[in-house]
Formats: structure tokens, sequence, C-alpha cells
């Protein structure tokens, strides 16, 4: 413990902390701009400033632990005089077109001036302003950016993807992939996580809202879709707690901006379990019985870990299932299977998926999410342009009633809702596995894979297979292994393991994001601690609230079946259902040798 | 195969040879072969010096010894002819047929072509009479353009690696902690942290891999300090690493040299080799047990990867940009591991140190400031080059006395001391002594001890210009203060010399220049505003004469907005 005192206040805190973080014990705030806590202190932008006595100089709160006997002044004219200079200079190479940007409101640049009173900008001169690089999901105005270097540590030391950078030196540096070369042309997964932690609007999605707005216009057939994460997350627009459950507000809302259909993307995630679900039955069976396949075999919901392969590991595609991830399969079964129903024809029918994720706007891109030459999802908006879109629409979202998604694609069992976070999906399918191949429930509290449920980076499980119905025979005695994880460091982890033929596991889930889907990159931004916590437990608690929480129990699957699909990994499901992959290697270098063809750049 | 070296006798019978071949010649003429001299064509000298005793038919009774820098850069090629300490300067492939055929075959010194004192009007043919030799004391410089700088048998000929052998075998670690220590001697890179105490943190340290590393990224526009003496004496460098090595307990050492100086790097690379071969660097060095290696990391001119906490980022890869300390690199440095960095300049101070004792070095100096200090002259004074004299000794005697003064008639006007980093000493301060306390209260620094004379012609506000255009430049771009601050009060001290200064903008780069001060992560940013504000202490109504009534008393400034006129003329002198 350290006893220190701040702005003349005695207290004793724990000496590994930082001042930063000690001052906020006693509800002292100090302003920072490149923190994050728990992740990096980068010491870039001098904004936390303190007077220590007997320093030098001032010195950044948020990388100075605190010492014992250590007299400290958070707020002394010398620190709020080098605060004003340093924000004004930050001010002095940033473009200022506060009124036009969509982080107007959510800057983090213009609350820290608030707070610091600035009125003035003395120091005008040269800007380095970069054109804007538009990606398929990533949108990067260097015009805007501070070099706080939050994206450069969530890229490099969170994602270990490491695209984002430093390039240039001093008053020239610029945050870029190497070569200064474009996002899409690197090898960027497109996870968002940059545009989660940037402080103004220099990284964001790039933007759909425009395109939806035009379809919903148009007069032709609008129909969308919601990812499970966004049920927890997009109450935080609207000012609601991270992890309320506004479900059936989300379904209002989506009716009040004009979306013909509104489906459940949960649906299809039920789906998926019963594709994927089969399709490693298979190759277990296949395995386990004198023939061929690859294990383990690997979740493949999350375009970003789907990119991440492709880049860093283009040989182990055949460990992916080849289940295309639930919104494209929703796209899929809109355009043949409803389309029919309704009689439209597919290319009069648009889709629309609202997902917390960055890198479903370069999925719907991909050549292999297309049937019949048209596209099965053609807009993807983040929870974050949700939310924009239904302020502009007007709409009070706290004020909704609830109301329900429609059916035939809109009804879903609890084991889809935990598909938003890290461990759901592998969960959900071994409820339906399990029970598929011992015709028992699985053996857990509340059906929840207790290992495999939480925040650690890799987590595993163990489940032996004691009494298989006679179809299962050949798994008498043999103990399954999974393993999850989140976030593409993770990843890293399990696919070394694999290149290694070191892996012990059977089936394994990765989601891009570290935590799942409900922290994706195009969720909404939250200054809560806790957000994580949250939302997982808003999704657990939706799970947990409904009757039905095994995918294989949801009525409207198998009435799918029965009407379109026939059976699982049937002709139908793989026409419609599944995919195949594209080798990119690093800087697409694999897919441009093989001239592949480039996903189209919709701006 | 040479045997290694692994008794004091092995190294006895090195010296003998080497002297005794020496004896045998009527003459040894030691050319110099600083960089300003290579840049002179001293290479011509040299063979041309060779060709013509050859002719003469006294090729045998010659020795022609290639040097590392004697200092005096202005008046290069110059060579120094024994016995007797003929100094000459100014030479070419003329001069030199003139001096082989009258003196090194008739034994006549060639007057005219010795060392001119411009301030006594008369030539002063011998070294020892020359005034800018005699008050210096030269310790790190010792060998410097004495000795053949590729022979490590020259080397051990001046009583090198006796230092590392004596340490090795008969002292404790502690006990060359303690010697460095009472010498007194403070890092020469700039910051003067008492090196040993910094030994003694890392000797202090218990972990299983330490390393040393040496600073050779010197980047102070017109410091060569260092370059000289890795291009003179690259094995007391390696002596250095070697006994620092020894005493915090590192078996690997780096040396970190910036690429701009390709001929340091290869005459230190030579010298790791031929010291390798010798056994002094590798596994049980003079049979003591001791395991000691360099490897030479080659830097990209990134001026604050001098700064420690960049240049052991830039050694193990990543961008070259400071962090925050602590820790510092005692603590956790190099790829984690407790690492001592220190500078060259402090290095090849420490065999002399340790085979003399520290009492011996602690009596040159000052109370706080012991030994000597290299200094690099550059601008308007008559001897531009580097000379080591002992610490205190005023500006005025080095710049007066030593070098001779201001040329061409011209008046002084200020010296900047330290560099970009450094300040303003005006004419009236000159008999300051030279410092590390003195010089801060002048508002100048040490640092690496460059010394840049500026003569009545010189417009302060361009100069600080200038030095901010460095720094500037040479910002990492890390820390907002530093990146935008610098860029910020470029653009001001740019307006002010393009005559478009603004009431109010001296006191607005006084306030960025506190901010700066205050509020940047490492030692570039923190001195950033050094140069300015020193300039607007002591000259401040040059400022303001720039902004009321566009005059530039100096007459650099408004000239067809050639705003690089000037800095090309500084830049064409310093280097």
């Amino acid at each position: 413990m350290a006893e220190i005192t701040i702005n003349g206040l005695k207290t004793t805190v724990a000496d590994d902390l930082t001042i930063l973080e000690a001052a906020k014990t006693v509800g002292i705030h100090i302003p920072t701009l490149c923190n994050m806590a728990d992740v990096s202190s980068f010491g870039s932008c001098r904004i936390c400033v303190v007077e220590v006595e007997g320093a030098r100089t001032l010195q950044v709160s948020c990388l100075t632990k605190v010492r014992d006997g250590m007299v400290i002044k958070t707020n002394s004219g010398k620190v709020r005089k080098a605060r004003r200079v340093l924000y004004e200079l930050l001010l002095s190479d940033h473009d200022q077109e506060c009124l036009t940007c969509t982080r107007s409101g959510s800057c983090e640049l213009q609350a820290v001036g608030e707070v610091l009173g600035v009125k003035e900008t003395r120091f005008a001169g040269e800007h380095i302003s970069p054109p804007e690089d538009v990606s398929v999901s990533i949108t990067r105005d260097m015009g805007k950016c501070i070099l706080c270097r939050r994206c450069v540590a969530a890229c490099n030391d969170i994602q270990n993807t490491g695209v984002l950078n430093a390039q240039g030196r001093g008053f020239d540096t610029v945050i870029a992939p190497a070569m200064f070369s474009p996002l899409g042309d690197a090898s960027c997964v497109f996870c968002g996580q940059c545009t989660v932690v940037c402080p103004t609007g220099a990284l964001r999605e790039t933007d759909a809202t425009k395109k939806v707005w035009d379809m919903l216009d148009s007069g032709s057939r609008t129909v969308v879709q919601v990812a499970p994460a966004i049920r927890v997350a997009i109450g935080e627009e609207f000012g609601m707690e991270p992890g309320s459950q506004v479900t059936g507000k989300l379904a209002s809302a989506l009716r009040a901006l004009g979306f013909d259909d509104v489906f459940d993307t949960n649906f299809t995630a039920d789906l998926t379990i019963i594709e994927e679900g089969t399709e490693f039955l298979g190759r277990v069976k296949a395995a386990l019985t004198g023939g061929t396949a690859t294990l383990p075999m690997i979740t493949s919901c999350s375009p970003g870990w789907i990119k991440f392969i492709e880049h860093h590991y283009p040989d182990r595609l055949d460990n992916l299932s080849t289940c295309k991830s639930p919104h494209t399969m929703m796209g899929a079964l809109v355009k043949s299977f409803y389309a029919d129903k309704i009689g439209k024809k597919p290319e009069d029918m648009k889709v629309v998926s609202v997902m917390p994720c960055t890198a479903k706007k370069f999925e719907i891109n991909r050549h292999e999410m297309m049937n019949d030459g048209v596209p099965n999802v053609d807009a993807v908006l983040t929870t974050r342009e949700l939310g924009r879109m239904i302020r502009e629409a007007g709409i009070d979202f706290r004020a909704l009633p609830d109301s329900e998604f429609e059916n035939p694609l809109g009804m879903s069992t609890g084991a889809a809702d935990i598909f938003g976070v890290t461990g759901g999906v592998m969960e959900a399918a071994l409820r339906t596995v399990f029970e598929l191949v011992t015709g028992k429930e699985l053996p857990f509290d509340k059906l929840h894979v207790a290992p495999i449920v939480g925040f650690e980076q890799v987590k595993e499980a163990a489940i032996t297979i004691e009494d298989p119905l006679p179809d299962y025979a050949f798994l008498k005695g043999v103990t399954v292994r999974v393993a999850v994880t989140s976030g593409t460091a993770g990843a890293t982890m399990l696919m070394d393991q694999i290149e290694k033929g070191e892996s012990p596991y059977h089936f394994i889930e990765v989601m891009g994001c570290p935590g799942g889907c409900i922290m994706g990159g195009g969720q909404p931004r939250s200054a809560d601690p806790n957000v994580k916590e949250k939302r997982l437990k808003g999704l657990y608690s939706e799970d947990e609230s409904k009757v039905m929480r095994k995918s294989h129990e949801n009525p409207f699957i198998t009435k799918l079946y029965e009407e379109f699909l026939g059976e699982p990994n049937g002709h139908k499901s793989h026409e419609y259902l599944h995919t195949h992959y594209t080798p990119r290697g690093m800087e697409n270098r694999l897919a441009d040798k093989n001239m592949v063809k480039k996903e189209v750049n919709p701006a | 195969m040479t045997e290694s070296i692994k008794t004091l006798k092995q190294l006895e019978d090195i010296k003998k040879a080497y002297l005794d071949a020496q004896e045998k010649y009527d003459y040894i003429v030691y050319v110099c072969g600083g960089a300003g001299c290579v840049a002179a064509k001293c290479d011509l000298v040299r063979t041309t010096l060779l060709a013509e005793t050859e002719k003469a038919g006294i090729g045998g009774k010659v020795s022609v010894i290639q040097t590392g820098c004697m200092g005096t850069c202005a008046i290069g090629p110059v060579m120094l002819v024994t016995p007797g300490n003929i100094f000459y300067t100014e030479l070419n492939a003329a001069k030199i047929k003139t001096i082989v055929s009258e003196h090194l075959v008739n034994g006549n010194v060639v007057e005219e072509y010795t060392f001119f004192d411009a301030a006594l009007q008369k030539h002063v043919p011998k070294m020892d009479d020359i005034n800018f030799f005699k008050k210096q004391v030269k310790i790190a410089l010792r060998n410097c353009g004495a000795m053949a700088y590729d022979d490590i048998t020259a080397y051990i000929a001046r009583d090198g690696y006796q230092a590392a052998y004596t340490a090795l075998t008969e002292l404790s670690p502690q006990k060359v902690v303690d010697e460095v220590k009472a010498s007194g001697l403070r890092g020469r890179g700039g910051a003067g942290f008492p090196t040993g105490i910094k030994w003694q943190a890392a000797h202090d340290q218990k972990a299983e891999q330490k390393y040393m590393v040496c600073n050779a990224d010197e980047g102070d526009p017109g410091a060569f300090m260092d370059r000289s003496i890795l291009d003179g004496d690259p094995h007391s460098v390696v002596e250095g690493m070697l006994l620092g090595g020894y005493a915090i307990g590192a078996s690997i050492g780096y040396i970190y040299i910036r690429a701009e100086y390709p001929v340091a790097i290869e005459r230190i690379g030579e010298a790791i080799d031929q010291a390798r071969k010798y056994g002094i660097l590798g596994k049980d060095i003079f049979g003591s047990g001791f395991d000691f290696d360099l490897e030479i990391r080659m830097g990209a001119g990134v001026y604050v990867c001098g700064e420690e906490t960049a240049l052991m980022a830039s050694i193990e890869g990543h961008r070259g940009e400071p962090r925050q300390k602590p820790p510092l690199p005692f603590q956790s440095g190099l790829f984690g591991c407790p690492t001592n960095i220190n500078n060259v300049e402090t290095l090849a101070n420490i065999p002399a140190i340790v085979k003399n004792g520290g009492k011996w070095y602690a009596q040159y100096g000052i109370e706080d400031s012991k030994g000597t200090k290299v200094f690099a002259l550059a601008g308007d004074v008559v001897m531009t080059g580097i000379v080591e004299v002992p610490i205190g000794m005023t500006m005025r005697e080095i710049i007066f006395d030593i070098c001779g003064g201001i040329p061409n008639g011209k008046k002084i006007k200020a010296v900047q001391s330290g560099g970009p980093s450094g300040g303003v000493v005006t004419e009236i301060d000159l008999d300051t002594p030279t410092d590390y306390k003195s010089l801060q209260q002048l508002g100048a620094i040490m640092g690496s001890g460059i010394l840049i004379v500026m003569n009545e012609d010189t417009c302060m506000v361009d100069s600080a210009r200038y030095f901010m255009e460095f720094t500037r430049e040479e910002s990492c771009g890390k820390c907002n203060a530093c990146r935008l601050g610098t860029k910020r009060m470029l653009e001001i001290l740019e307006r002010i010399v393009d005559g478009e200064g603004e009431e109010g903008d001296v006191e607005l780069l006084e306030e960025l220049c506190e901010v700066i001060a205050n509020t940047s992560l490492c030692g570039l940013g923190q001195t950033a505003p050094n140069a300015v504000m020193s300039t607007i202490r002591y000259f401040r109504e040059e400022y303001d004469e720039h902004i009321r009534d566009g005059i530039c008393r100096a007459g650099v400034c408004f000239t067809d907005h050639d705003k690089k006129a000037y800095p090309q003329r500084l830049r064409g002198r310093v280097l």
C-alpha cells in the first residue's frame, strides 16, 4: 500500500496503481485520450499529466505508478495550462469537421475539450490529411486521427493481426498498414476492433445507412434480420445499460423503419447447429471408422476469423466447417425458400443484416456468398449504424412497445441466443449433438457447459460418450474434446497447435473478436468497464428465459427441412447453406496469384 | 589462427615485438585518417608518400601509419613526422614530394608546410609547441591520431587490453565498479549520469542474462567525437565494453551504431574480429572463465534512437520510439533483461581508468565533474575539429586559446553548447567553466560536447529556427507534445524569419516551450525548446526587431524567402 496526497487529500491506495487509477479511487477524474484501461498505456496524448512534487517535469498519470509519500496535484495552474496547450496542439492537426462527423456527440476528443474548457485554437498550421481509405468494411480518415495509437494496440496487442502501425516519422506520422497500403490490400481481417477503440471519427465502419435508406425508399421487398448480439447492445445507443434485453423493442424499431419482413438471424443460428452438428458427426464417424476427415473441425460463423485463417493459415481451410455464417444462410433462404413462398424473384428482394460486426460487410461481398448470381445479403448495418438510423427516423426507441420477429424465419431457441457470446456456438452445438447421439440431455447445470463460459482466452472441455444410441455406436467410450477461443490472438495459439500436429481437439469454436460477437467491431462503444460481462449476462438470461433451448427443438426448423431442404447436409443444404473458402496468404498474395476476383468495393 | 592470449607475458611479447619493429625505422610518419582528412584526400597523401619514399630509396626506412583523427579537421590533410614531432598541414601531393626530399631524405624540416598559427602569424612546426595541442589532456582520445587504428598489436603496444587483463584475472567485478565510481566519470553522451552508479545498479541486479550496450548513435548536428573514437581507436571501445560486461555480469554486448558511419562500422567490426582472433572476445577470455562477445547493430540514423529506450526498441527490431521510464534499463532493458548503456566516449575512458585507477582520472576536472571531455568545435572558429580538455576549462580558453578564436576579424556573438538540445552562451559568459552545472545555469548544457561558434553575422532567431527544424525533423511522432509542439514552434519561427511575425508570437513560443519541456515523453522533446528559450532569454530584442521593425540585424532573414540558405551554410561548415 502507498500513502499518497492528491490535491491535498491524504489517501492510501494499492501501490501497483497508476496515478490515474489512484485518483479515480478518490473521485478525481483525470482526462485522457490514449489510455485504454487494462490494455494499453501508451502515453502519447500527454493530456493526463499531473504535477508530482519533486519531479522535474509533469508526469503522465496513466503510466506513472504511485509511490509511498507521493504528493500529487491534478489540477494546478501549471497542469491546466499544459493540458490546454496540448489539447490545442491536437486540434491544430485535426480537420475539425465536427458537425459532419459521425462521432459528433460521441467523440472523446470533443468531450475532453469540453472538460478542459478550451475555447480557442491558436496553433493553425500545416495539417496532415491523407485521402480517406474506404474499404468494404472500415473507413480510415486520417485527417481526424490524433495518433493516440489505441487502434495500434487493438490490432497488435489484442488481435495480433499487426496490420495497423505508425508509418513515417514525427509530424508526418500516419497510422496505416505497412507501406501506407490501403486496408483492403493488407491482411486486415476487418474485425473492426480499431473502430471500437478510436476516440475520434478517424476509424469507423464504412457507412451503409444511405444504401439501406435507398432500399427502403425503392419499394423493393426489403427483409431485415438481426444477429443475437444486437438485442443486448442496441439499448446502449439510447442510453440504456449494457446487456439490457430489448429484443421486442428492436423488432418494433425495425418495423417502424419500414422493413417489410423482420426476421431473426437466430433462426438460422438454430439451423447452423443442425447443419454444423451433422457435419461434425459425419467427420468424426469417418475418422473413427477408417475413412478420412479433417479434424478438428472449426466453426465458420465469424467472417473476421475466416479472413484471418485465409491470410495466415491458407493451407488449413479444410479444418473449417463448410457452413455459411447464419446471416448469409438467412439471406440464401430468403431469396429462395421465402421468395418462392411469397411469389417474388430473388433479384427483386433485398436483405439487410444488422450485425455486431464490420467483417460482415466484407463477407457479403465475397463471391462465395451468392446463389444464382444474386448476393445472399445486400447490406450490413452495424449496431451503431442501426442506432443512427433509428435516431434519424425519429423513433423513440425506449418508448417502443415489444413485438415479435416474423415467421417462418423468426422463431428461435435459447441455443441461438448464445451464438453471440464466446463459447455459445459450442454450447449450442453440444446441446444438440449430445442429445442426438445419446438420446439424453446434455448433463450440465442449466445446460451451460461451465468450462467454456466466460472470457478466458482459450477454454476447453471434454465429454466422454458412455452410452450412445445404436446409430452412433462408433462413439462409445470416445472422449470428445472441444476448445473455444475468441480473438485472433487466441486463434493463432490453437492454429499453431494444429500446424504442429499437436491439437488434441475434435471441435473448435473461434470468434474473431475477443469476447465474441457481443464485443464485435460494430457494437456500441462503451465506457462501462463491465460491458462484456453485462452483455454476456443479457444473452444467457435471454436463453434461460425461453422454453425451447435446443436448436433441434425449433419447430420451424423441422418444417423448413420438410418443406424445402430435405435433410441436413443434403443437396439443397449444400446449394444454399454451405460454402468454400479462398486461400489469400499475406497481403492477398495467394489470392492475387490465383486471379481470384477481388471483392467489389460498394463505396 | 592466432593463439589466444591467456597470459600477461603474451601481451607483453606482442608489445615488444611491435615496438622493436618500429625501432628499425628512421622516421615514422603518422598520416591522419580521420573523417575530415579522408574528405580532404589524405589517401592521396599516403600513397604519394609511399611512392616518393620508395623512389628516393628510403622506403625501408620510413614507416607510414594511417591513424585516426588528430583533431585539426580544419587544416587537413595533416601528418606528424617523428622523431621531432613535426606537424605538417594542408598537404597535397606536391608538398609531399618536397617533404620527402627535404625532410625525410635530407633531414631539413620544411617549415612553410608546417602548422601556421593565425594568431601569432607564424609557423609552429613542433606539435608540442602548438597551442591547439598544448592545453589538451587526451584520455578518451589517447590513441586517436597516435597509432594505426586497424592494428590490434599497435593498440596492445600502447598498453591496450592490459586493463582488461588485470580486471578479468585479478579484480572482482565489484572492484572494477569501484574504480569507475572513484573516477567520478559521468556519462559523456549528454545526460551526464554518474557511470559508476549506473554500473553498480546493473551489477546488483540478479539475472541470468544481462546486456551491455554501446550507444554509438551520435546524432547531434556538428558532433563527431564518438565517430572520431570509433574511427581512430575502436579497440578502446571494445575494451571498455569488455570491462563493462565483466563489471555488470553481461555476456553479450551490442554496439548500436548509425548506418551513416560506414567507416566507423567497418573499423569497429574489424576490431571485434581481431579481438576474437586473439581470444579477447569469446569464451574464457584470458583464461578467466569469463565469456563476452560483441555484436554490431546498425541504426537507420534516427536521432531519437540515441535515447536509450528508443535505442533498445530499435535493437529489438521495433520502431525506434522511446518509452516511459521507469523501468530503467538496469531494471528492465533489452529483451526485458537488465541492461547497461554507455556512450562511446564514456567507454573509451574506461580502460584508462581501470588501468591507472579512478583516483588518477579524478585528478582532472572539477568538484562534481571529474576528468576530461571531448568537444567538437564547429562554425565560426579558426580551428574546427575536436579537442579534449579537463572539465572546467572556460569556453574562452577552448575557443580562443586552443582553437585560435574567430576567423576574419569578426566578433563572437554566441556559442551554441550541447547541440539542438542545448542553448546559447553569450560573449559575456565565455569565462564560465564548461562543466555540467555551470552550463545548465546559463540555460545551455554540456550535452555530448558540441560547441557551435557563431559570429556577429549570425541571426539568433534564424539559428533557433534551424535547431527547431532539426528537432521537428527528428521527433519520432509518438507523443503529442513533441510531434505537434515542435512543428508549431517551427511554423511560428518560420513566419518570424519570413517577416510575417505577429505581436504575441514570442509569448506564444514561450508558452509552447514551457509545455513541451514539461510534458514531452523523452529527452528529445523535453529539451527541444531549449534553443528557442535560450535565444529568447539572451536575444529577445532580435525577435522583437524581426516582428515589429522588420529588421534582421545580421542581414540573414527576409531574403527572397530563401529559408534554407543559412542552414545550408551552417551545415556546410559543420559537417
